[in-house]
């Protein structure tokens, strides 16, 4: 009986406090960076695609909602589509922990409503950012041994020159 | 004239009151959901309107233009009765409460406490015929539970108001208000008051005596079977029955439209008011018990507290001199 009159005072109480609801339309609720949401491709600090074909996250995606085509010019891969089905799209996060290149990201973006279904499709240039996203220094073919125009094999940073495998000494 | 005169008074009365019931009623399913929300943290409805208020529009107009279904295996003609007395008996029983000495419709009727406990009584039938008629075993589990809770209810509530006649010495409501008019009856009467209380949220079964209802486990017990305004006639039955058992509170314990300063159907409203929000917060607060504990709870310890009351206080009446 007690008991009761306890929980009545203390539920009065509450009538006091305030509230935990956000009204989310009018007042956005805190997004922590990362948040996953709506998914970008982003490009390195060179202002080039990141992207290297490698279908890992196609291959990670638990729903299959990444489709994408490989192409390459002048040694280097590129996709030639880049295809997200976001109606299918579970915003697990799995394609940006595959991909080797930090070039599929996920963003604090949530607000993608469409009324129809088929614009949930979202090909490489709305994909695609003008920006590096969150690694802003990374850039994959910098520090990679691949032999690209420009940069030969051992010139990468971080890289020493390659071994002449044929050579006696160490 | 003068004739004419009351009956366009009365006239005025009945219409009055029953606007003003029949809009306080939806509106007070909005001030529940809203105060329910506050009192959890949240906002409640707050789209429609201001403040949400045409969320009552919103839920009528949903309410009216949904098909009007009557199962094929339920008794068709039970069935559309059983809302019609669960808001008829309500709204006569609301009949006899003096708002005012002016404003009421026949608060001055000689017999306006055994009418008011007649009404709610009849009130059982509703939920009993709309359990039996819908013929569906959660619905008749209701109707069974609502049948005994309200009657073994109404033992009490009638019992715990026998103080309160006591000290009036009249069934008439006017009169157990200007009895009030230097103590409230809730101080002598403090027992009765309680019982009268917890009778009165038994006899409406809301939260936390709405066991003929019981969502957790009865679907939702005698109405399981009803949509539309249906549906919507027992909901507003119910909220009427709140304001019946606030303002019966209000006029036997709380010394009805007295009070300082204020005008008298302001402190009427005030009093009233306070026992509507109270039995928004029980519904907030309280669990639901169960079944066998609820009615242990009104014969084992509700009965015995009344018949308690109704010796104590006829031995202080007859023991202390009559005060003037």
């Amino acid at each position: 009986m007690l008991s009761s009159l306890r929980t009545l005072w203390y539920t009065f109480l509450h009538l006091f406090q305030r509230n935990v609801t956000v009204s989310y339309p009018e007042e956005m609720p805190y997004l922590a960076p990362r948040t996953r949401g709506r998914i970008v491709l982003t490009r390195d600090p060179d202002g080039e695609e990141r992207c290297v074909s490698c279908y890992l996250c196609a291959v990670a995606c638990p729903v299959d909602c990444i489709s994408l085509q490989k192409t390459e010019d002048e040694g280097r891969w590129y996709p030639e589509f880049f295809r997200i089905n976001f109606s299918r799209c579970i915003f697990c996060g799995f394609c940006e922990e595959a991909c080797p290149t930090y070039a599929i990201q996920l963003t604090p973006d949530f607000e993608m409503s469409e009324y129809n279904r088929q614009n949930l499709v979202y090909e490489k240039e709305d994909l695609l950012i003008s920006g590096t996203g969150k690694y802003p220094d990374y850039n994959f073919y910098r520090v990679s041994g691949l032999a690209i125009p420009g940069k030969d094999k051992g010139e990468a940073g971080g890289e020493r020159k390659p071994i002449d495998i044929r050579g006696l000494m160490p | 004239m003068s004739n004419l005169h009351e009956i366009a008074a009365g006239l005025l009365n009945i219409v009055l009151g029953l606007a003003f019931v029949m809009v306080m009623a939806p509106l007070l399913t909005w001030v529940e959901r809203r105060l329910l929300g506050f009192l959890q943290d949240r906002y409640g409805p707050n789209r429609a309107g201001p403040f949400g208020v045409l969320q009552v529009v919103a839920d009528g107009i949903k309410l009216l233009f949904k098909q009007d279904w009557i199962p094929p295996f339920a008794d068709p003609a039970v069935f559309v009765l059983a809302p019609a007395i669960s808001m008829v008996t309500v709204l006569l029983a609301l009949a006899v409460i003096p708002a005012t000495p002016i404003i009421g419709i026949i608060g001055n009727l000689n017999v306006g406490l055994l009418y008011f406990l007649a009404m709610s009584g009849l009130g059982v039938y509703s939920v009993v015929l709309a359990g039996w008629s819908s013929n569906n075993k959660f619905s008749l589990l209701g109707g069974m539970r609502a049948a005994a809770q309200m009657v073994s209810y109404e033992v009490f509530m009638g019992l715990s108001l026998v103080g309160v006649v006591m000290l009036t010495g009249s069934f008439n409501l006017t009169d157990v208000v200007h009895s009030q008019r230097h103590l409230w009856f809730v101080v002598p009467q403090f027992l009765g008051f309680i019982v009268f209380f917890l009778g009165g949220i038994a006899e409406t079964h809301r939260l936390p005596f709405d066991l003929p209802e019981g969502e957790s486990e009865l679907g939702a017990g005698f109405h399981t079977e009803y949509s539309g305004m249906k549906f919507g006639m027992f909901f507003i039955g119910e909220y009427i029955g709140i304001m019946l058992v606030s303002a019966m509170t209000t006029v036997l314990f709380l010394g009805g439209w007295y009070g300082p300063v204020l005008p008298p159907f302001l402190w009427f409203g005030i009093k009233t008011g306070f026992f509507v929000a109270f039995f928004i917060l029980l519904r907030a607060a309280l669990p639901r018990p169960r079944y066998d504990q609820f009615m242990a709870f009104g014969w084992k310890l509700l009965l015995p507290l009344t018949l308690l009351n109704i010796l104590i206080t006829g031995a202080l009446m007859l023991g202390l001199p009559a005060p003037t």
